[in-house]
């Protein structure tokens, strides 16, 4: 299979203006002949539903919540970027792009990146636009505050609760498009089958979660915003119901997944309490502008915080990374985290935390500054913990957060499947082996508002509304009986084992064997382990109820069954990509001092993995990654 | 500890439901009520019994999926606390605890502790919104927007639709989440040019859904989880009465 990643031609300024003049235009008066179904409503998804109910298609959007407003974008706390420049730092699209591409490791892809960065500016002007109350400064003008792996201050933010504000944005535009009847709103919905015929996405089988209906919806092309696969690693930064259903089951239809085992461990989370531990919580990052992370320096230290005096604490990122300090880049300040705890250095309970401490900034500017900027962070972090961070540090671990690989999309964010479009986190176009904070709202945004309206149309304008199969046709038929055998065959099971005992150790395999740092002996043994427990799972799992009912129980059975095949597609790929890169770090490849050592000889490629039966070994496709903008260098924060 | 809980179980809308008594043991202070309730669940499956259905996701109190009445309080008895966010350590040893869903006229019961609140999205849906095409924006500095005022907004902005506030209303009324979306959008100069025509709209899609009005009693903002000030119902009386005393509802329809 030949990749074809249909980057324009001509210098990178000019690619993506050349781009939307080229592309095919359907005139106004036809767009509401063509139907386009959106599944996802959170930043891109609900982003591109709006923006494309405003241009005059035909549009159905699909979300598992019981409103669109409740998408997990909504958990985004600290901010977007914007290569807008208002602080006079010397920020600019080149330097976003720059630092998009260092930060993840050299293993996105250079057009794309620059499109976003040139895109970041207006996202920032249409959510202003919409009402988003971001912070502003005395006079009136935007505030920005200052995120890992950059030098510049170009994040917008909305208290700690930017996602939230950005995704009642989105909502609300969508809201206008429901009110219209431009879109027509599926909560509680989900889609369980893509629908593909002579290489065209056709349309999607959802199950109807309240009545446990299953129904089909065809369209001329069908959007995935459904958002990442952290939660195959169980314990997640994710909301309980995020998953991978809706891409793997398009992966399973032929849709190549790209770069899977470049998962995210966020460095600043609350750390887990016990064995009931559902989730997980994200402290923001921007705490890193005004906490200081440290450990004492002795292994065994079991000192109160405030009985080490700072001659024997151990700032260990500033120590490490004089010039970047404690707003290092994700992958290496959770992998420094990592190593101090190895080294018997932790705090808390089980050793397994860090100290974020915030003394030396209520010192240098006033409690209430502090309350001002994190106020709900702190909040948040006391309810969960039962301790006041005004008064002694947040003890923070890293945990799983986000995904940069998802499924294969080219320039256009169509997949390899014609009419079959990926936008926000279920793609894998820009971050590369590493995303930055504040990049994903970016992101979700702008393909959602910007570029994938324009891209559409260029499909659309190929292919005839006439050409759209009715639901009654064969293809769909076979679909929805393919979804009710899997569900029949969920409820009959009839085990011993919880689905979420099972999610459990799946997700204890991934942590312990593919998280934060793999080796070679660790994948081979969860690229064994993993069948058996699928096979464990379909023989002996416990699915309470029945299928025409409101049953969350088979809800997360559904899930769970497609991590367990997606968790071997993450090995595979860990496996198969024998270099360190961004957050996949393999212990046989560092540098002298530990950092991640590439190896663009051999890897310098987009993994693009084909589907070839479960339990079989899918096939490699290789997209290679041309740098000619930026020279590839040695990640360097110090 | 050890722990009653009791829980609202119902099959499904037209059925009859009730009270059913789960003695705990081995709770954890540190652990959530939801996670409580998970535990549960995990042993009721177990003995072959139905689990609970409850709306949760983010886990983390900013979602809105979750809430129910937690002996008698929307999201229980701490301040400004969604029901994800409560923990153990709040209660006591021994502690019988009732859960039941957030009742009224415009919530009706899907399952247990689940219930429909789409008359919420119905209300935003019917002038909850700046119109604003994408791609019209102007430079986001271009319209200066003082702090006070821009803080004040996110104040209201913060309403996480969880509907705490209709459930504990007396009169079943969604003013607090209605004020909240029209108090943002009005205090901010992008939301004027719809300002009155959003109060009539809004306001007159919450009374044919089936809530009720306010009388002040002001449960809402007692149990609001995001604090959200009752001073916004103050501010969209104001904008309802300005507007219905110079125009005339229209219906959102296209340019």
């Amino acid at each position: 299979m030949e990749l074809n990643a249909k980057i324009p031609a001509g210098p990178m300024e000019t690619k993506w203006e050349k781009h939307q003049f080229n592309v095919k235009l359907v005139n106004p008066a036809n767009r509401r002949k063509y139907k386009v179904i959106v599944v996802g409503s959170g930043l891109a998804g609900g982003s591109a539903a709006a923006t494309l109910g405003q241009l005059g298609y035909d549009v159905s959007c699909f979300c598992y919540q019981d409103s669109a407003r409740r998408a997990h974008s909504i958990a985004a706390q600290g901010g977007i970027n914007a290569a807008k420049n208002y602080q006079n730092d010397n920020d600019s699209v080149f330097r976003l792009f720059h630092d998009t591409i260092k930060g993840g490791d050299f293993r996105s892809r250079e057009a794309n990146v620059y499109r976003l960065a040139q895109v970041s500016a207006a996202v920032i002007d249409q959510c202003v636009a919409l009402g988003v109350p971001f912070a502003r400064e005395y006079g009136g003008c935007l505030a920005n505050r200052s995120f890992g792996g950059a030098q510049v201050s170009r994040t917008f933010y909305a208290r700690g609760q930017t996602g939230q504000q950005l995704l009642l944005g989105a909502y609300s535009a969508l809201s206008v498009q429901v009110a219209l009847g431009q879109v027509k709103m599926y909560p509680r919905h989900e889609m369980l089958e893509l629908v593909v015929t002579d290489g065209h996405a056709r349309g999607i089988v959802v199950r109807n979660m309240v009545t446990g209906e299953i129904t089909s919806h065809a369209a001329d092309a069908v959007v995935l915003g459904t958002g990442g696969y952290s939660n195959a690693y169980c314990l997640s930064t994710n909301a309980k119901g995020c998953n991978a259903t809706a891409i793997w089951r398009a992966h399973r239809k032929g849709a190549l997944f790209a770069n899977p085992c470049f998962t995210q461990i966020h460095p600043t989370c609350i750390p887990a309490a016990g064995e009931h531990q559902s989730k997980l919580t994200l402290m923001s990052e921007s705490l890193r502008n005004d906490g200081r992370i440290w450990v004492p320096k002795q292994a065994g230290d079991r000192r109160n915080a405030w009985d080490i005096p700072e001659s024997d604490r151990d700032y260990y990122l500033e120590r490490k990374y004089p010039s970047y300090g404690n707003l290092a880049p994700r992958d290496i300040s959770s992998r420094a985290a990592k190593q101090v705890c190895d080294e018997g250095r932790g705090v808390g309970p089980g050793g397994r935390g860090v100290y974020l401490d915030f003394a030396e900034a209520i010192g240098r500017l006033g409690e209430s500054v502090i309350r001002e900027r994190y106020g709900n962070l702190f909040e948040m972090y006391e309810q969960i913990t039962g301790e006041n961070s005004y008064k002694q540090p947040m003890r923070i671990y890293p945990a799983m957060h986000y995904v940069m690989g998802g499924l294969w999309v080219d320039y256009n964010l169509m997949s390899n499947i014609d009419g079959l479009y990926v936008i926000g986190e279920a793609n894998f176009s820009d971050h590369g082996a590493n995303r930055l904070g504040a990049s994903a709202l970016m992101q979700g945004l702008a393909d959602g508002y910007f570029i994938l309206p324009c891209t559409i149309g260029d499909y659309l304008a190929r292919v005839s509304p006439s050409d759209r199969l009715k639901t009654d046709h064969a293809a769909f038929r076979q679909a929805e009986q393919d979804v009710k055998d899997r569900t029949s065959r969920l409820l009959s099971a009839d085990g011993t084992r919880t689905v979420d005992s099972f999610h459990r150790e799946l997700g204890a395999l991934l942590w312990n064997n593919c998280g934060m740092e793999r080796n070679e002996k660790g994948l081979r043994e969860a690229m064994a382990k993993i069948p058996l427990l699928r096979e464990e799972f379909w023989r002996n799992v416990k699915v309470p109820g029945s299928a025409a009912d409101f049953n969350q129980s088979l809800e997360k059975a559904g899930r769970v069954a497609d991590f367990m095949e997606l968790a071997e597609l993450i090995v595979y790929d860990a496996l198969d990509r024998d270099e360190s890169c961004g957050a996949h770090f393999r212990e046989e490849h560092q540098t002298a001092d530990g950092e991640a050592a590439r190896d663009d000889a051999r890897f310098s490629f987009v993994s693009a993995w084909e589907f070839k039966g479960i339990g079989q070994r899918p096939a490699l496709h290789k997209e290679p990654l041309v740098f000619e903008y930026l020279q590839l260098t040695q990640r360097s924060y110090k | 500890m050890k722990l009653t809980l009791k829980i609202w179980r119902q099959d499904g809308p037209s059925q009859k439901g009730g009270l059913a008594a789960y003695p705990m043991d081995d709770v954890s202070p540190d652990m959530s009520f939801l996670e409580v309730m998970d535990m549960l669940n995990e042993q009721l499956i177990a003995r072959g019994e139905r689990p609970i259905a409850f709306d949760h996701d983010c886990r983390e109190g900013i979602c809105g999926s979750c809430g129910f009445m937690i002996s008698g309080e929307a999201h229980g008895p701490v301040k400004l606390t969604t029901t994800c966010q409560l923990f153990m350590r709040h209660f006591r040893d021994g502690d019988t605890i009732i859960a039941e869903p957030f009742r009224s006229r415009a919530f009706p019961i899907i399952k247990d502790l689940v219930v429909d609140r789409s008359a919420l999205d119905k209300i935003v849906q019917a002038g909850g919104f700046i119109s604003a095409r994408t791609g019209s924006a102007p430079d986001a500095n271009a319209m200066l927007i003082p702090k006070d005022k821009a803080d004040r907004a996110m104040d209201a902005a913060a309403c996480i639709g969880c509907g705490a506030c209709v459930a504990v209303c007396p009169n079943g009324s969604a003013m607090l989440f209605t004020a909240a979306k029209i108090g943002h959008l009005g205090l901010l100069p992008q939301g004027q040019p719809e300002r009155r025509q959003r109060a009539l709209r809004m306001v007159n899609k919450m009374d044919e859904l089936g809530f009720g009005a306010c009388s002040n009693h002001g449960e809402c903002e007692a149990v609001c989880p995001k604090g959200i000030s009752i001073d916004f119902i103050a501010c969209m009386n104001r904008d309802y009465m300005r507007a219905s005393a110079t125009e005339t509802m229209e219906p959102v329809k296209r340019v």
